[in-house]
Order: C-alpha cells, then structure tokens, then sequence
C-alpha cells in the first residue's frame, strides 16, 4: 500500500484520531475503576443509599 | 423488558452491563473490516491517496453532529420531564461529541493543505464546524463548574437547544454560500456521487465509528450513574456526621 507524496498527512491524521480515541477510551475505563472502588470504600464503611435502606 | 424500565437507573445499569460486551466486540470486528477495506480502498482520481483521510473525517464530522443532536434530545428530556437519565445522557454525550468534532477539524485540515494548499479557510462549513466545537466546551464548562449540578444540568440543556441551530447551519453551508469546501457527496437527493470502491469502505467506517461512539456513550452514562451514587452516599454521610 502506497501512500503517495502526502503520506504524512495521512499517517498524522490517523495518529491524531487513535491517540483521542484511545484517550477517550482510557479515560472511561479509569473513571469507571474510580467510581467502583470509591463506592466499594464507602459500603464498607456501611454507607447506603436511601432507595436501599427504603426497600 | 418495557422500555419504560429503562428509566429506572438500576435497570439501566443492569442492561448496559449485558449490553456492553456484545458492544464492544461488534465495534472491534467493524473496525477490523473497515481498516482493513480502508487500506485496499483505491487511490481517488483527483485527491491521491489523500481521500484515505476522508475515511476519518467523514465519520468524526457525523458524529460531532449526531452527539449535539443527541444532547438536544436530552435536553427536552431535562426541562420537560425533568428526568434524571435525560440530563445524565446529554452530559455523557458531551465530550464524545466534543472530541470527534476535534478530530473532524483536524483531519479535515491535514487533508486541505495537501488538497487546497491551505490548513485552514473561513469558509462556512468550517467556521460552523468550528462554531460546534466552541459550543460543546461551553458545554462542558457549565457541567464541570456549577457548584449546584442540577443548575448546570439546566445551563447546559438551555445551550444545548440554543446551540441546535447551528446544526442544520453546519449541514446547509455549502448549499447557502459559497464555500471551497465540496457540497454533499455522501446523503444527497439524486444518490452518492462517491464510487462504491470508496463509499464502502467510507460508509463500514462511519457505522464503527458510530458503533464506538454508542458504546462509549453508554459508558460514560453508567460512570455519571455510579459518580451520582457516590455523591449522594457522601451526603448521607455527611449528614449522619452532623447528627
């Protein structure tokens, strides 16, 4: 697969897109282990929510 | 299950958490197709190989567009209904929406100077497409820094559905005024003017893109569901402290 003369204005536009992506994708799976384990630190501490304790 | 379950947070967590795998593996085997069909895509007559960005910029300009529409449906969700998961959905959709429309402005200039000899132009489409990033870092400011979220939660859908207008501005400015960018090649009356060679290829890349962008979405809607969670179970703590 050839390229041509403007490779690298096709190989920045795919670095750019993969590099937000992959930001993207990095930044919701951290998110995601922050909210579990900081809700698993307070159930421990037995912390409920009031839906629970209503039910 | 009635939709009308969904509504539920809990439910809506159960269900993404089924859903999700499946997600993310449809996403992963169009992407395999659609890179792999991308880089067999013949050279275009007049761009070079140049029209292998369009394989990006194409898709990130749709669903720079689709997540400001999404976020106005949410809107009316947040100030008619006042539903908790419409508000959770516009501000999940909008630093998706934020980052595709970066990638559209970005790719769309690494492809101009080659093409048209120049980065970047005040044509309609672009200045409109650029307009659209603006609005979705005022966005995002209102959501990251009202002290009270439900008052951003309100700025934020009021924007939203502000901003809307310039959608069909965005679609149109090439058919209004006089742009160097090119009219509509992909949906337009009369059918594509695209060879299917590339149109194919063009059209698997925008639905995985647009299988990601679902995906992520969704994701970021259970993390704003869990960060709310936390932010209650803090309060009750607080206010079990003070007792």
């Amino acid at each position: 697969m050839s390229l041509g003369p403007h490779a690298d204005f096709i190989v920045a536009a795919y670095a750019v897109t993969l590099f937000v992506v992959a930001a993207l994708i990095g930044w919701v799976m951290l998110d995601y282990v922050a909210q579990c384990r900081v809700l698993e630190d307070l159930e421990e501490r037995g912390v409920t929510r009031r839906s629970l304790r209503e039910g | 299950m009635p939709m009308i379950d969904l509504a539920n947070p809990t439910r809506f967590l159960a269900v993404v958490n089924r859903v999700l795998p499946w997600l993310i593996a449809a996403t992963a085997i169009l992407f395999a197709i659609g890179l792999f069909r991308t880089m067999n895509a013949p050279d275009d007559y007049q761009q070079g190989a140049t029209v292998k960005i369009m394989f990006l910029h194409v898709p990130a300009a749709w669903l720079g567009m689709f997540g400001w529409g999404l976020m106005s449906i949410a809107a009316l969700g947040t100030l008619v209904w006042r539903h908790p998961l419409a508000d959770v959905a516009g501000k999940a959709a909008a630093p998706i929406g934020a980052a595709f429309t970066f990638i559209c402005l970005v790719t769309g200039s690494l492809w101009g100077r080659p093409t048209w000899g120049t980065y970047w132009v005040w044509d309609a489409r672009l200045t409109s497409m650029l307009v659209l990033l603006l609005l979705y870092f005022g966005v995002l400011a209102l959501y990251w820094t009202a002290e009270e979220p439900g008052r951003g939660a309100r700025a934020a859908a009021i924007l939203s559905l502000v901003g809307a207008i310039n959608l069909p501005i965005i679609k149109f400015s090439v058919d209004w005024w006089n742009t160097l960018h090119q009219p509509a090649s992909v949906f337009r009356m009369g059918g594509s003017t695209i060879d299917p060679t590339i149109l194919t290829p063009l059209l698997i890349m925008t639905l995985a893109f647009t299988l990601l962008f679902v995906t992520l979405h969704l994701a970021v809607m259970r993390n704003e569901i869990l960060r709310r969670r936390v932010r209650s179970m803090r309060l009750i703590q607080a206010q079990e402290l003070h007792a």
